[in-house]
């Protein structure tokens, strides 16, 4: 029982001593980011690579889910004989909650994983080394463009989440499920607002940036071989997945004092 | 053979442990501006970890590692820099960028250091490239080339820029014995060729043909210290002297080490 106790309390100290080095690769990315551009081609390739080839992983997460928000919440409505209201609660939901967590969880899995493994298995092969050898920042080379790339990016993912589901949603609710789209749209805009946008947009940049730092920390600080750039890329998963689903409760809660049309 | 007799490198009674592993017990070693000198010894002596401490990859526990007269320890991010443009390192693994193509691998540093001029660095790369006797591999991504092939692209990499303190960690490790010879005489070319630049190399080598051949002077660790010292023509005389002709442990160690006895005051495996 003690040990179990003691276990936590050592997992707890790890996990914020974790949080602090974080942090302090945040600053040291942003003190990066002033002093000099990245490198054009690597941030290109990272752009491409987070960007371009998340999209498939993106229209599929978003379409499926508005559409099961749409068929199941339209026949919960109908009960009450409110029908039009899946209109709302499929947009708000996918706008400022589904659309950036999951977004941002589909982007763990794909991007944050290949950043943990591939700058793990720079670090275990001495590459992360012989960069600082020749004179080149780890953080400036590595880091940044992959961060910059994550955080400029998760937001227009997230959009384009956010749109393809609305319009799944929708489209399933008008003529699968035969409600009238006049409706339909008249309550929604009843209940979405642009703070609602700008609160989805603000999520998905912090989860993006966050995801990134995490993956490239566990990356770079990769030890032991194979089988540690294996623990560094489950690790880094598992890790950015939690603390986007904690960051999203305490950013709900914060945006929500912030909202000019006070809430919901 | 050097112009100079300051030190470009001093270690001073450094430890470093990991952990409860003790690699070095307080060695103090000092490599002459323009010598090149070699670090032999068994498998997990801590030459590796010598080498990072000077490069400033490592610090260590206690005593002092200087370059020029500055505590590496202590140099700040930008005078660690001016110091690193000065070296350069080939690792024990090669380290080549793998996202890179080895023609790219050989020119980061040149382009790390500034240099715009593209002709003069795809001259660079073909020359450097030629000399590790891999032309026209330019274009290969690194997972194309074999260990030996790897190590030489690597070897290239590291003497691209003309530094003046080069390190070498096991250079011919996984390479055929011409070829190690070869790229022994490379060490010696690249030093000539850098005769005005009064270079100095470090090589670290299990390969006693290549220590001899490369070296002014020859470094024997082992648990941790230094146990040998002198110049290649000490080791050899070791190496042929009787086992009872022998003065202290140390030389029977070393007598050992050049020999590859198996059966000696060194165990074949250390804790
Ligand atoms: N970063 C590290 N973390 C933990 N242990 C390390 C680290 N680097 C080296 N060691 C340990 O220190 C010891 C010395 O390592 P080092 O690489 O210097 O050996 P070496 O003399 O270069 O051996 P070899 O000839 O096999 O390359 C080894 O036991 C190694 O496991
Ligand atoms: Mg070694």
């Amino acid at each position: 029982m003690l040990d179990k106790i003691q276990e936590l309390g050592g997992g707890i100290t790890d996990g914020l001593r974790g949080v602090g080095r974080v942090f302090f690769l945040f600053t040291d990315t942003v003190k990066w980011l002033f002093r000099s551009l990245p490198i054009f081609r690597v941030l290109l390739w990272q752009l491409y690579f987070i960007g371009v080839q998340s999209i498939p992983v993106i229209i599929t997460t978003g379409a499926f889910t508005g559409l099961v928000l749409a068929y199941e919440s339209y026949f919960q409505f109908q009960k009450l004989g409110v029908t039009s209201w899946v209109g709302p609660l499929v947009a708000v939901s996918l706008v400022s909650q589904l659309g950036p967590v999951l977004s941002g969880l589909m982007l763990a899995g794909r991007v944050g994983g290949a950043m943990a493994a591939e700058l793990g298995t720079m670090a275990v092969t001495e590459q992360i080394d012989a960069l600082e050898t020749m004179g080149t920042d780890p953080v400036y080379y590595l880091v940044l463009p992959r961060v910059l790339a994550s955080t400029l990016l998760a937001p227009l993912l997230n959009a384009f989440a956010t749109f393809v589901g609305i319009a799944a949603g929708f489209t399933l609710t008008i003529y699968g499920l035969g409600v009238d789209p006049h409706f339909l749209f008249k309550e929604t805009f009843k209940f979405l607002d642009w703070y609602d946008f700008l609160v989805g947009i603000v999520k998905a940049g912090v989860f993006g940036c966050v995801m990134s730092l995490i993956c490239c920390y566990k990356g770079i600080n990769t030890r032991g071989g194979a089988e540690g750039v294996g623990k560094a890329t489950t690790e880094a998963n598992v890790a950015s997945c939690i603390t986007i689903l904690m960051l999203n409760l305490f950013l709900t809660m914060v945006l929500m004092l912030l909202d000019p049309f006070g809430g919901k | 053979m050097s112009q100079q007799t300051a030190n470009i490198i001093e270690m001073k009674d450094v430890y470093k442990s990991f952990g409860t592993l003790h690699v070095l017990r307080g060695i103090s070693l000092e490599v002459k501006k323009g010598e090149t000198l070699v670090i032999i010894g068994q498998s997990g002596t801590g030459k590796s970890v010598t080498l990072r401490l000077m490069i400033g990859l490592l610090v260590q526990d206690s005593g002092d590692v200087f370059f020029e007269g500055n505590s590496v320890k202590d140099m700040d991010e930008f005078a660690l820099v001016s110091m690193r443009k000065r070296m350069s390192m080939l690792f024990q693994g090669g380290a080549l960028f793998d996202s890179l193509t080895v023609g790219e691998n050989v020119a980061f540093g040149l382009r790390a250091q500034g240099e715009k001029d593209e002709a003069k660095i795809r001259s660079i790369v073909t020359e450097r490239l030629g000399q590790v006797g891999l032309p026209g591999t330019e274009d290969k991504m690194p997972s194309e080339l074999s260990g030996g092939m790897k190590k030489r692209a690597a070897l290239a990499r590291s003497i691209a820029e003309m530094p003046e303190l080069i390190l070498y960690d096991e250079p011919t490790t996984g390479l055929d014995p011409i070829m190690s010879d070869a790229i022994a005489d490379l060490i010696l070319e690249t030093r000539a060729a850098l005769k005005d630049m009064n270079v100095t190399s470090i090589v670290v080598t299990h390969d006693m043909h290549v220590a001899t051949k490369t070296a002014d002077r020859i470094v024997m660790l082992h648990g941790g210290n230094v146990v040998g010292e002198g110049p290649p023509e000490y080791f050899e005389e070791i190496r042929e002297r009787d086992k009872n002709n022998l003065k202290s442990k140390q030389e029977e160690m070393i007598r050992q080490f050049v020999r590859g006895e198996a059966v000696g005051p060194i165990m074949p495996q250390t804790s």
